[in-house]
């Protein structure tokens, strides 16, 4: 690939989708638009480059797509799951005893393996959720993963990273190789398309924000300016968790760390008044939900 | 050190699982069947049982329901390891008193997290994305 060509896709891909490459990614960006050329019937890169320079959208879109890291996988890095339950859901049981609604937003879904996590941990505590209306909305910039965590069907190899087996048994229907996360918990996500970059507060207000392992490849800006958007859709009382190479310290005041419990943040009161952040149950009412 | 009883009547995968299980710090011990696996626990329990189920002499579940009734035969965590991939099988196992299944093929990624959620193995460092 040539310098320009180069700068040229870096540029691109930070302004649709904040990935933020260093000057020396050009192998990485070989690697994944290869394939991806060949599959859409182009001799190699040069030829898909000139589509995207041209303006293609449907390639760009697929451009940005191939170039976003999916990796998850369920329950990853327990800890968080520990936390959701032991820590944020007894807290938001009690403080929405009266309302009776959680909702709880996975920012970065990817394939389904961290919404659907969430979902196990909320069965598992269902007697304490009777009669509460629950709500999981995960969102990711790539359609590809989203139709796949949609399905919400995972080869074995992906069921044996993290998963509990009571929990596949329990929770998943088993077809050929394959395993099924069953209907009543898929019924619990539900799935929409988004850009962290975009707007986002037609989304409403949320308890809870999962938002793992995504920002750590935007540049600090790009951060900051997601902190302070996260900030306005969180509750006062809610919460926002990030991945374990993730952090707001040195970023923005508008979050701070919840003492002794890694990866998790709750707004800042004070700041967040003084930034004259909208009350956000009344924002979300507006938005008509 | 903790230790492992691998017991496989696959030679090759025996010798897979001691190369996965001794990178995870475990002292392993081999067994080629269920009814050499008893002797073994005799010996010395281990601290943990990676299983097959299909052997000659004594299956896997059958060493299961025997190394239950042994005295100190509930403290090790018994991890299966088999190509039987049936929720049938998988529900027997659990019931009989497994802790994890592996569905074969596996590889080292799996062997760490199942043996994490027994509990005999430390959480790592968390992932990088
Ligand atoms: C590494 S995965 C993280 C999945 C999960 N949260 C976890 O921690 O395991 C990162 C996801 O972020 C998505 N992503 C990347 N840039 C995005 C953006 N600008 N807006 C929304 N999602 C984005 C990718 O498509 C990918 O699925």
């Amino acid at each position: 690939m040539t310098p320009p060509d180069y700068e040229y896709l870096r540029k691109l891909l930070k302004d649709h989708s904040g990935l933020d490459l260093s000057a020396d990614k050009q192998y990485l960006i070989e690697s994944r638009l290869l394939p991806l050329a060949r599959k859409c019937g182009l001799s190699g890169i040069p030829d898909l480059v000139t589509k995207v320079r041209g303006g293609s959208s449907s390639h760009i879109a697929q451009v940005v797509e191939a170039m976003t890291t999916n990796e998850t996988f369920f329950f990853r890095d327990k800890v968080p799951f520990d936390h959701f339950r032991d820590t944020m859901m007894p807290e938001i049981l009690k403080a929405r005893a009266a309302r009776r609604s959680v909702r709880i937003w996975c920012a970065a879904g990817s394939t389904g393996q961290e919404p659907y996590s969430l979902a196990m941990c909320l069965k598992e505590m269902s007697t304490a959720l009777a009669g509460w209306r629950v709500e999981i909305v995960a969102t990711d910039l790539s359609q590809e993963v989203l139709e796949k965590s949609k399905a919400g069907i995972y080869s074995q190899f992906e069921v044996q990273r993290g998963l509990p087996i009571q929990m596949l048994v329990k929770y998943f229907k088993q077809s050929g190789e394959f395993w099924q996360v069953n209907p009543e918990l898929r019924a619990m996500v539900q799935h929409r398309q988004l850009n962290l970059l975009h707007d986002f507060s037609q989304l409403g207000a949320f308890d809870i924000i999962f938002c793992r392992n995504v920002l750590i490849y935007f540049d600090q800006d790009t951060k900051i300016n997601i902190f302070n958007r996260l900030a306005r859709l969180v509750e006062a009382d809610g919460f926002l968790v990030l991945g374990a190479a993730e952090t707001v310290v040195g970023l923005t005041d508008t979050f701070k760390p919840v003492p002794e419990r890694r990866g998790l943040y709750r707004p800042n009161a004070a700041r967040a008044a003084a930034a004259g952040a909208v009350m956000p149950r009344v924002a979300a009412a507006a938005a008509g939900r | 050190m903790k230790t492992c009883l691998v017991v496989d009547d696959s030679s090759v995968v025996r010798k897979i699982a001691r190369r996965i299980l001794e990178g995870l710090a475990f002292t392993v011990i081999e067994a080629e069947d269920g009814a050499k696996a008893v002797e073994a626990c005799k010996v010395a329990m281990p601290d943990a049982v990676l299983l097959d189920w299909n052997m000659p002499v004594m299956d896997g579940f059958e060493f299961l329901i025997e190394l239950r009734r042994m005295p100190g035969g509930d403290v090790p965590k018994v991890v299966f390891c088999t190509t039987e991939n049936g929720i049938d099988h998988i529900s027997r196992a659990l019931n009989a008193g497994a802790n994890e299944y592996i569905m074969k093929p596996f590889d080292k990624d799996i062997v760490a997290a199942k043996f994490q959620e027994v509990g005999l193995l430390a959480l790592d460092v968390p992932t990088e994305a």
